[in-house]
């Protein structure tokens, strides 16, 4: 079981947490503009990388926030933990 | 019952036994005597029992084989009021009136509740150290004078490890077991570290934890202690942890190397030095390394005769040669054991020179009732490979041992290949420091190592197989590699010869340790064995399989812990709960809420409830308890904006005062959740949402706040349990309500369908009533704060007395809704089904945008003949179709000669309609909407009925019973 650093409340257990894939896939501006494929790109394709995977979770049993976290998908290695928006990394 | 007083095998003196405690036990019905401190095990072979049941396929007589978890024969059943099957003997601490039974290599579950109390601890620390032998004893205490918290967890029911086993060891100049009983008085007055016995690491986790079963109890019996839990998982979160798991002996592989009599060296070491047991008279010892001439060297001690050890190495350490001549046994180097005799029991040992290969002929029979063998020694690493270490294969060693540590893991003594005293007392106390440091604590002291004067020992022989009797390796039938299994280098033989290559397929093709024991003597062997058969250079070159959690066997009651029975999972009840139990609902559990399935009357079955319910709905009027719905609330000055991105329809320009029934879908275009949503205020709206999907669409509607529009002025909460609402349902609910609700005008005129009034009650309750309906009857949902839910459902029972007023379930609900083809999310979507394949197109906004609008262009979500919503009509109008059943075409073939059979969908929903008089059910087929009138088989079990796809709206298709 992870410990997952939510960075407002610090060390939890994985099961508190909701898991929301890979971090930093926007919504399409402009869907209507977008190809078939573009559209399939977006709502289908992930990246699955073996090493740092940046990835969005929710620490739904506690401030509900939703975060940003980098994990080397390797070993689950958490690299760095990010306020959603910000670019610092957050050590709580 | 036979008895048997005296211990004929156990020694005059010494051992770590209590022998003022004698215990009573009984063994597949006879009735022995041990010591407290012994085993089952130990006290089995004190009293001269020499075989236990037969192995599990081939029925051979099996003995003893070691003294740990690593014992691949003797498991046992033990009796209580809840029997525990399948464990080692070798692991099971006498108490009194320990009854056992021995196992052919399986146990029964006992199907009778474990009374017994299990529970969980939750700590963290600094330094985790697990094993209690040398290297992990100096590893806590060096890592525990820095200050770290630290937990030292040892599966022994006394800290020592392989030092309870010694006889002359000495450390610090004195004997070691000084040594460890300082050692754990140190440790035990140290405040920030605490001891765990009888406590068996059995998995490495990420983020350093690791799960300790803890058996508190089981020494003292098999009757559960009131209020004691009989064991306990611990959940260590460990910033460091030091691996100083011990080594297993390696058994050697030769002809009918299965005989009972046939025993690890360390292991006879344990019972002759730990137990004062003595496993035979006449003893012969086999070895590939030096340990076992310390067992050749303590069983002379203890006046066992030693004819002779066999080294497999031509030219074995003088000094040990020496040492063990001159204790009068007879040394035979590069020699090994080629085979056994014995009827069953062990009588004789064939000893050959090795490099003769097929050594039968010049072999030399040694009469012994008592073969101590050692085939080199196997670090335990299992933990470490659960934590993704990788393993070398080591050549001088011949074993495998650490390559890439596992972050926050260090390894020391002789999980790490170090085999001798003074080198696990040295590696303890490194790694003890090293994880302290590595956690922040150093120590500022002169660090007080204790030294041991042993050097290390010389390199082992790899000996894998051994060849003797008739025949090639492929014929060796008795030549066993994992005892439990029963499997044999033939085994192994025909595996390669199936075609397998991967030691991970040979292993899944001859079961090779995947028994109780998990191959812990076994694995490494067949490895050998594997590369020997392949012509392999060496066993690393095969490599290991890969480890998983748990160590050792953890039964289900453990891991479950509290969470049994009514714990298991939390249970929500509303605030009217107590009122349907008292009036004898039936209940469904949905999520994990308790909801009234139906209300049965004495003696009335569940189907004339629910049509009875209905009925009460359509034709005069019926109330539910509708609080289980989930509701969020949602306020900000932009939730406007924020619902209309989210749902498929608009809700910005929404009145308030007004309800408006809305989906949400993913955005790939897929129903998510329905509900209705209220307009509070300009800048409030309250959401409701299915019962089992609230927590899963707050979630979502924060996904998409924060992550994406964190821009919008919205905040949500969920609001679910501060609500109790009663829907109140059918052509009599306004003349109910006019009791309830003097002061508003409950006229269809001044309160429309889709509105709501916030309003008080006639007791004085402010009240939100909707003009809401999931029955196509005139309907009123009463909104009132939770701790209000009970008295108003109290109120609209009584005023509803007067019109007989009829409780309902879900069941009915279910009914109601299906008859006017309403929807249920979960039930007749499954996250495949678009607004449009429900028919539901209407509710897919075309001016505005929203999340996943895109999608209904995709190529196929735009396809006209998807899988459609659609009703049902059984040609039998007493059918009751299963929910689930599959829809075949008319004319197509349905038996197993006619091969595959093409499937146009499945039934949803299917019930029993009081208003209609037969059944029907709704569907979802494919392009089902041009297939109305059209006959479908519905193949069930052993039969096929047929029904007619209909609209999917039942009842009031005009919609004229809403407004009463």
């Amino acid at each position: 079981m992870l410990l997952i650093p939510c960075p407002w409340c610090g060390d939890r257990d994985e099961t508190e947490f909701g898991y929301g894939g890979q971090a930093h896939v926007p919504y399409p501006e402009a869907p209507e503009t977008l190809t078939d494929a573009e559209w399939a790109e977006y709502l289908f394709v992930r990246d699955n990388p073996e090493g740092p995977f940046t990835e969005q979770w929710v620490h739904t049993a506690g401030c509900r926030r939703w975060f940003t976290l980098v994990r080397d998908t390797t070993c689950n290695d958490i690299l760095a933990v990010h306020r959603t928006g910000t670019t610092n990394p957050v050590h709580p | 019952m036979t008895e048997t007083p005296a211990n004929p095998h156990r020694l005059a003196r010494g051992g770590r036994i209590d022998r003022s405690a004698s215990l009573s036990f009984t063994f597949d019905g006879t009735r022995y005597h041990g010591h407290r401190g012994d085993t089952l095990a130990s006290a089995l072979l004190a009293s001269g029992v020499r075989t236990v049941a037969p192995s599990i396929y081939r029925r051979r007589a099996r003995g003893i084989v070691a003294a740990g978890v690593e014992e691949p024969n003797a498991l046992v059943q033990l009796d209580g009021p809840c029997q525990e099957p399948m464990l080692p003997a070798t692991t099971v601490e006498l108490f009194d009136g320990l009854s056992a039974r021995s196992l052919s290599g399986k146990g029964r579950l006992d199907p009778r509740e474990d009374t017994a109390l299990y529970d969980k601890k939750y700590v963290h620390c600094d330094v985790l150290v697990i094993g209690g032998g040398p290297a992990g004893l100096a590893a806590a205490l060096a890592a525990g004078r820095s200050g770290a918290r630290v937990i030292l967890v040892d599966e022994q029911n006394e800290l020592g490890g392989s030092l309870l086993s010694s006889r002359a060891e000495r450390i610090d100049h004195a004997p070691a077991s000084d040594w460890v009983a300082s050692a754990r008085d140190e440790l035990t007055a140290l405040p920030e570290v605490r001891l765990l016995t009888r406590a068996t690491a059995v998995g490495v986790h990420d983020h350093g934890l690791v799960l300790v079963a803890e058996r508190r109890t089981d020494h003292l019996g098999s009757t559960p202690l009131p209020g004691v839990s009989r064991q306990r998982l611990w959940h260590v979160r460990a910033r460091q942890t030091v691996l100083a798991t011990g080594a297993h002996e390696r058994p050697l592989v030769f002809a009918d190397n299965d005989r009972p009599g046939v025993m690890l060296a360390h292991a006879v070491r344990t019972y002759v030095n730990r137990y004062a047991v003595l496993p035979g008279r006449r003893a012969v010892v086999v070895t590939t390394n030096d340990s076992a001439y310390a067992t050749a060297i303590d069983l002379v001690a203890a006046g066992v005769q030693v004819p002779v050890l066999v080294d497999a190495r031509p030219e074995p350490p003088p000094a040990l040669v020496a040492q063990v001549r001159a204790a009068g046994v007879e040394v035979r180097t590069g020699s090994a054991v080629v085979g056994t005799d014995g009827d069953p029991s062990l009588t004789a040992a064939w000893i050959a020179p090795l490099d003769r290969r097929g050594g039968a002929a010049d072999a030399t029979a040694v009469p012994c009732d008592l073969l101590a063998v050692s085939g080199g020694w196997n670090p335990v690493l299992h933990l470490f490979g659960q934590a993704q270490g990788t393993l070398r294969y080591d050549e001088s060693l011949a074993a495998f041992v650490p390559e890439r540590r596992p972050k926050g893991l260090v390894t020391a003594g002789a999980a790490n290949g170090t085999c001798h005293l003074a080198g696990c007392l040295d590696e303890g106390t490194a790694a003890g420091t090293e994880a302290a440091a590595r956690a922040g604590f150093t120590d500022d002291a002169p660090p007080a190592r204790p030294r041991a004067q042993d050097a290390p020992p010389a390199p082992a022989r790899a000996l894998w197989t051994i060849p003797g009797g008739a025949g090639e390796p492929p014929t060796w039938h008795t030549h066993f590699v994992d005892l439990q299994r029963d499997a044999t280098v033939a085994d192994i033989h025909r595996a390669i010869g199936a075609g397998m290559r991967s030691v991970e397929h040979i292993k899944r093709y001859t079961t090779i340790g995947t028994g109780q024991d998990q191959g812990k003597t076994g694995a490494v062997v067949a490895i050998g064995a594997i590369a020997e058969a392949l012509g392999v250079g060496s066993p690393g070159e095969v490599g290991t399989t890969t480890f998983r959690p748990p160590y050792t066997p953890v039964s289900f009651a453990l891991l479950a812990g509290r969470d049994r029975g009514h714990l298991n999972d939390p249970v929500r009840v509303t605030p009217i709960h107590d009122w349907h139990v008292a009036h004898g609902a039936a209940f469904e559990d949905v999520g994990q809420w308790k909801r009234p399935w139906y209300y049965p009357r004495p003696d009335e079955t569940m189907e004339a409830a629910v049509l009875r319910e209905c009925r009460a709905a359509r034709e005069a009027v019926a109330v539910m308890d509708a609080s289980t719905l989930g509701k969020i609330d949602i306020q900000g000055p932009d939730a406007g904006e924020f619902l209309n991105r989210l749902y498929t329809n608009a809700f910005a320009k929404l009145k308030v005062g007004s309800c408006r029934y809305g989906v949400l879908c993913k955005a790939d275009g897929m129903v998510f959740d329905d509900g209705v949503v209220m307009r509070l205020a300009p800048d409030r709206y309250l959401a409701t949402t299915t019962t089992s999907g609230a927590a899963a669409v707050l979630e979502w509607m924060e996904m998409w706040l924060q992550t994406e529009w964190p821009d919008l002025r919205v905040h949500c909460t969920s609001v679910t349990e501060q609500w109790a609402t009663v829907a109140v349902v059918g052509p009599k609910s306004r003349a109910v309500l006019a009791h309830l609700a003097p002061d508003l005008d409950l006229s269809a005129e001044a309160f429309a369908f889709m509105d709501f009034r916030e309003t008080r009650l006639a007791d004085g309750v402010p009240a939100r009533i909707a003009r809401v309906s999931f029955s196509g009857e005139l309907a009123f949902e009463i909104n009132v704060a939770s701790w209000h839910g009970r008295a108003v459902w109290d109120a609209v029972m009584a005023a509803g007395a007067a019109y007989d007023i009829t409780p309902y379930g879900t069941e009915t609900m279910h009914v109601l809704r299906a008859e006017k083809g309403f929807i249920i999310v979960g039930q007749d979507t499954d996250g495949t089904v678009t607004p449009e394949d429900l028919g539901m197109g209407w509710v897919v906004s075309k001016r505005k945008e929203f999340v996943g609008k895109r999608s209904y262009r995709r190529p196929d979500t735009a396809r006209p003949d998807r899988k459609h919503l659609v009703g049902l009509l059984p040609d039998d109008p007493t059918e009751l179709l299963p929910e689930g059943a599959q829809l075949v075409a008319d004319g197509v073939p349905t038996t197993t000669e006619s091969g595959p059979v093409p499937m146009l969908g499945h039934v949803t929903s299917s019930y029993r309609s009081a208003v209609l008089g037969h059944t029907f059910a709704l569907a979802l087929v494919k392009d089902g909407r041009n297939r109305l009138g059209q006959s479908l088989q519905v193949p069930l079990v052993g039969r096929t009925v047929r029904a007619t796809v209909t609209e999917p709206v039942f009842y009031d298709k005009e919609g004229t019973r809403r407004d009463g």
